[in-house]
């Protein structure tokens, strides 16, 4: 079976967040922050074990962190790990089954129940936030 | 409605009146002879009325009838006519030309199933997994005890309320469609079947729920869904499925 009989839309389809409303944006965005997150784990795990080293080596790392770079990239974090984490506990309480709508006979146009405005607000909510994390953290590093 | 080559019969037999046109980009591709899918062009006129069906339908009759699709009730009853409509898994018998609002209609086969031939899908692996759920009530005693008696399982009006939403699933297969983990694991047991298991599971004359819990714990069972909704957003009966599988799965997890 060659790829266009096998007719799967593979990983395109994680990657284009458009055209089924904020939902699909929210899972777009929890998965790229979440693999942003990943690599931040891994690079900071190599960021702080530069101890090991001695405290010249510590304080030539944390140096790197003090560049304009270095703090747009802790902004990005910031805004990564705000939103992944008030994303995070919509999601969790949701695969409980916790606010996603209770069922009954559809009308047209069956508006999904499970996408209701408390669902969409928390989305909303994480994104906002994120952003004012995002510009708060920008404060206090750029004022330094 | 006609094609555009049979546009002048058209008027002098029906009405004094130019019917809008619309062009079908339609993907043609037959694993037999073709190594690679390709778009043919279509020209037709349409009514205020007409739907994506009709069209291709009077494109196979009138203009080309090698074209291959599928479709049985034309009233969204049967779920044999999914495909992709400028991108979106559609039913081509419920979507109206004029609703889609543009000058092209991109006609594809249905995203995640093997083609058939041009739009005629392969359903297969969704209907084994529907069935590998066991979409009926499971109990001790049957409803046909034996060849003389025969008693029915009643159900009340308010219990029916808990279900009947996922029961009216036709199993067209545009969830899984759109689903982006059907989309990179195609052994993923998919939001219809999964919504079918909680179809059942929520029905209060059955007592499967164990069997069918067991069978969706698995690496491509339920825990592959992540919540991502669109399944819901594309379904034509208000199915619903995310809402069934974050149920389903608060079972496992403990929350119901
Ligand atoms: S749940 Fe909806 S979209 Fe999925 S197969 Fe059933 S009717 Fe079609
Ligand atoms: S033809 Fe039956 S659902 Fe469209």
């Amino acid at each position: 079976m060659n790829k266009f009989q096998k007719n799967r839309s593979g990983i395109k389809s994680w990657l284009n967040p458009w055209g089924y409303g904020i939902e699909r944006i929210a899972y777009w965005l929890m998965r790229i922050t979440g693999i942003g997150l990943l690599i931040y784990f891994i690079i900071h795990i190599y960021e702080t074990s530069s101890i090991l080293d001695g405290k010249a080596a510590w304080n030539k790392m944390l140096e790197l962190t003090q560049t304009t770079e270095g703090h747009i990239i802790l902004m990005i974090v910031i805004g990564m790990s705000t939103f992944h984490a008030i994303n995070g506990i919509r999601i969790m309480l949701g695969h409980g089954g916790i606010g996603v709508g209770k069922p009954g006979r559809p009308d047209y146009p069956y508006l999904p129940k499970s996408q209701n405005m408390k669902n969409k607000l928390c989305i909303y909510a994480a994104i906002g936030l994120a952003a004012l994390a995002m510009l708060y953290g920008a404060e206090i590093m750029f004022s330094e | 409605m006609a094609a555009v080559k049979s546009n002048e019969d058209n008027k002098s037999n029906f009405r004094n009146k130019t019917l809008p046109t619309v062009l079908f980009k339609i993907a043609r591709f037959n694993p037999v002879t073709d190594l690679r899918m390709k778009f043919i062009d279509y020209k037709v006129e349409y009514e205020n009325w007409s739907t994506v069906l009709d069209a291709l339908l009077m494109i196979k009759h009138k203009i080309d009838p090698s074209l291959a699709l599928r479709y049985s009730c034309r009233q969204a009853s049967c779920g044999s006519c999914g495909m992709m409509i400028n991108g979106k898994p559609r039913l081509a018998c419920f979507t109206k030309i004029n609703e889609v609002k543009s000058d092209v209609i991109r006609i594809e086969p249905m995203n995640n199933f093997p083609i058939i031939r041009d739009l005629a899908v392969d359903l297969t692996k969704m209907f084994r997994n529907h069935k590998k759920l066991k979409p009926y009530i499971i109990r001790s005693d049957s409803e046909i005890p034996d060849f003389s008696t025969s008693k029915e399982f009643l159900q009340d009006p308010d219990s029916i309320e808990q279900y009947i939403q996922f029961a009216n699933c036709i199993k067209c297969g545009l969830c899984n469609s759109v689903c982006p983990t059907m989309a990179t694991d195609s052994s993923f047991i998919g939001p219809q079947a999964l919504t079918q298991a909680y179809r059942y599971v929520s029905d209060n004359r059955d007592k499967g729920k164990k069997t069918r819990l067991k069978i969706i714990d698995d690496k491509h069972g339920i825990w592959r869904c992540h919540f991502a909704g669109s399944c819901s957003k594309v379904c034509p009966k208000g199915v619903d499925p995310a809402m069934a599988i974050q149920f389903l799965r608060g079972y496992l997890l403990g929350f119901r």
